[in-house]
């Protein structure tokens, strides 16, 4: 742990106790009116200066948004108004390559959470959005040399159109579910990563995304393709200030791994308790390629996410490992999907969640494995720990075998935090809360073991924070 | 009354566990450097006694008064209470998957003595605990209990009284699950123990009269029903052995 700056984690956890009062108004270069139509849509895409082919994307999306009905299984989202919505807000007219260029203002809220620090100390690359738009990207000289391309996509329909055009919209389309529409219609920002052919990239690219403003929908795109024999990790980091209404992030990422690539996807989400995050995350694995979901949520109002991954050729395995805690007034829906489209291939879902104060946390997942398929591996396993009596937790697994010769197995295990392995460890002078936290992040560890260290020492904060106040 | 030379004093207490009755107007003073031992047939109260004086939720005392250190504790949380310096060896201790041993001993350390000892020397001390009651120093590393055959659990609670230095142990059945060897250490480290710590006080519960010859009694009380029947010195182990329980 010494390697971490005590100093960084002391503005992480200063940031995240202050969401409160972090919400002084900004100047937009750019920001739309509220409610989303046809008009808006071109307005976007006009001022994006997009290819065609986009604007037909984004149109035929909002049809499928308007067409589709709300998702009635699931999380509560009768709160949830999407034509109260601001759908772009731009904070500058500028991706800025250093971070002395950005403005001020923007410039103090991420600095807070430590994000220039960390570039320089651990990552391999760092691209930052403030509301619609990244306003900061960089990625060391080491990768651009090598053909790693970290860019927006916006950016990148211009430099490389082909291969945006080519992947774009592929993995999920706009028709999948009506937030995916959605985000068809309005995405803006977000990341576009490629990896060429054998390119190892030993350090983690990092995005970090923030809702600043009040009833501002968040809907970045992001598209991750790994050439085959490549390595990539790719850590995105989420957060907003709190406020009284309601602000919506619903983001698409797309990740094509290609034979033999290597792709490991790790989101800490800690979104404040008056967002609604409907995120669309899926991946097609190619022969033995192997993708990894590292999925952390904290905070928002309403979350419904479900990583996936398409085990399209023989070899492939897709693994999500997720954490969820849930508190009070928040519902956290989450789960994994595995595909399997051919045999020999495997996965594997380990999913915890913690509910406490009253919060509500569902595991809800699928393991698929289509007609004729053989030799498939697959496992779940879901823990649920209860903190206390008025917190819930529930399990929706669906398992789907249309083949025989395969092995599937699943394991669910409710724990509630016992008041005797509190007492014991209260008996060695260590506080109730100190105690919680101690049994929620002995709980949590198999998690927090697969991030990168900065993080590691992130989520014990967290975990720590989320307990403060919630023992009496 | 609570009389100020005795570091523990119990008057009358009376606690029931969802409503039965598990200590009955039980009287008990224990003065500092003293071990008491505690006998009885199983269901006796013994344990609950250990319980009902280091705060645990479910056992709710309705009568009665405890007093440590001259200081009511009935209204102090069980943290509260062993930052006094009590203690208490577990029957059953408790697993807490995903908390190494080390973790959690270090955080106990820290809450009693706070932080002025450098990390290496802490490490010294945690190193000497663990090796005393014969556990391997990979131990540390692993999850609290996890796994722990009864003998670990119960080594690994000895390591903590070691460590932690208490005024008042309270040390539960810590022989069952342990090998005659093993008996023979454990004693050979608690008379060590209370050498070091001319003021440590100890209650020991045991079955084990081979355990409690190796140590040096001072006060033997022989419960039945939740409350003490008898007691006196060393002598009455060797009549409660002819006699039993009863």
């Amino acid at each position: 742990m010494s390697a971490v700056e005590p100093r960084l984690l002391k503005k992480l956890s200063d940031q995240v106790m202050n969401n409160t009062i972090d919400r002084d108004n900004l100047s937009y270069a750019f920001k739309a009116q509220n409610g989303l139509n046809r008009e808006r849509v071109q307005q976007l895409w006009s001022m994006k200066k997009e290819p065609e082919w986009m604007l037909d994307l984004r149109l035929k999306s909002l049809e499928h948004f308007e067409r589709m009905p709300m998702p009635e299984w699931g999380a509560d989202l009768s709160e949830l108004d999407a034509q109260n919505l601001c759908y772009y807000a731009r904070p500058t007219d500028k991706v800025h390559t250093s971070w002395d260029k950005v403005p001020e203002a923007i410039k103090q809220r991420f600095e807070r959470l430590g994000i220039p620090q960390a570039e320089r100390r651990y990552l391999a690359g760092v691209g930052a959005q403030f509301e619609s738009e990244l306003i900061y990207k960089n990625l060391h000289k080491k990768w651009v040399d090598q053909g790693v391309i970290f860019s927006d996509i916006s950016n990148a329909m211009h430099e490389y159109p082909e291969l945006v055009k080519k992947y774009f919209g592929t993995v999920i389309r706009a028709s999948d579910n009506k937030f995916s529409a959605l985000n068809g219609a309005v995405w803006s920002g977000g990341s576009f990563v490629y990896v060429p052919h054998g390119v190892h990239i030993d350090m983690p690219l990092q995005a970090y995304f923030r809702i600043n403003d009040e009833q501002v929908g968040q809907f970045e795109r992001t598209l991750i393709i790994a050439e085959p024999g490549s390595f990539v990790h790719y850590v995105e980091g989420c957060s907003a200030p709190k406020y009284q209404s309601n602000s919506l992030h619903s983001a698409v990422v797309e990740v094509v791994a290609l034979p033999g690539s290597h792709v490991r996807y790790t989101t800490i989400q800690n979104w404040s308790n008056s967002v609604y995050n409907l995120v669309t995350k899926r991946a097609i694995a190619y022969k033995n390629a192997r993708v990894e979901w590292i999925d952390g949520n904290f905070g928002s109002k309403v979350t419904m996410k479900y990583p996936s991954v398409v085990l399209k050729e023989s070899g492939a395995s897709g693994h999500v490992m997720s954490i969820a805690v849930a508190g009070d007034t928040q519902w956290i829906d989450s789960g994994a999907k595995m595909i399997h489209c051919a045999s020999n291939t495997s996965s594997s879902i380990v999913s915890k969640s913690i509910s406490q104060s009253g919060g509500r946390s569902s595991y809800r997942g699928l393991v698929k494995i289509l007609p004729g398929v053989q030799n498939v591996s697959a496992s779940v396993v879901c823990d649920a720990l209860l903190m206390d009596q008025d917190s819930r937790s529930d399990t929706y697994p669906t398992i789907d075998v249309k083949a025989s010769e395969n092995a599937v197995v699943h394991e669910a295990s409710v724990s509630k935090i016992s008041d005797a392995q509190k007492f014991y460890i209260q008996t060695r002078a260590i506080s109730e809360q100190a105690a919680s936290a101690m049994i929620v992040n002995g709980f949590i560890d198999p998690f927090v073991q697969h991030l990168p260290l900065e993080y590691a020492v992130e989520i014990n904060r967290l975990i720590e924070m989320e307990m403060e106040g919630s023992v009496g | 009354m609570i009389q100020s030379n005795n570091l523990l004093t119990i008057n009358n207490l009376t606690t029931e566990v969802e409503g039965s009755l598990v200590l009955k107007e039980l009287y008990l003073s224990v003065a500092p450097g003293q071990l008491h031992l505690l006998l009885g047939a199983n269901g006796a109260g013994k344990s609950s006694l250990g319980m009902t004086v280091m705060g645990a939720p479910n056992y709710v005392v309705t009568k009665g008064e405890i007093s440590f250190c001259g200081q009511n504790i009935l209204t102090l949380s069980p943290d509260k209470r062993a930052r006094m310096g009590l203690f208490l060896a577990f029957q059953f201790p408790y697993a807490i998957p995903g908390v190494s041993v080390s973790t959690f001993l270090r955080e106990a350390y820290r809450a009693l003595h706070g932080d002025k000892l450098l990390l290496k020397d802490y490490q010294t001390l945690q190193n000497q605990a663990l090796d005393s009651v014969g556990l391997d120093l990979s131990f540390a590393s692993r999850s609290l209990n996890d796994g722990f055959s009864g003998g670990e659990r119960k080594r690994l609670e000895i390591a903590q009284f070691v460590l932690l230095r208490p005024k008042l142990a309270i040390l539960d059945e810590i022989d069952s699950g342990l090998d005659l060897d093993a008996i023979n250490k454990i004693a050979d480290l608690i008379n060590l123990t209370r050498k070091l710590n001319s003021e440590m006080s100890i209650i020991l519960i045991t079955h084990s009269t081979k355990f409690i010859d190796l140590l040096n009694v001072d006060q033997v009380h022989l419960m039945r029903d939740g409350s003490i029947i008898e007691r006196g010195g060393a002598s009455l182990i060797k009549k409660i052995e002819r006699s039993g329980y009863e």
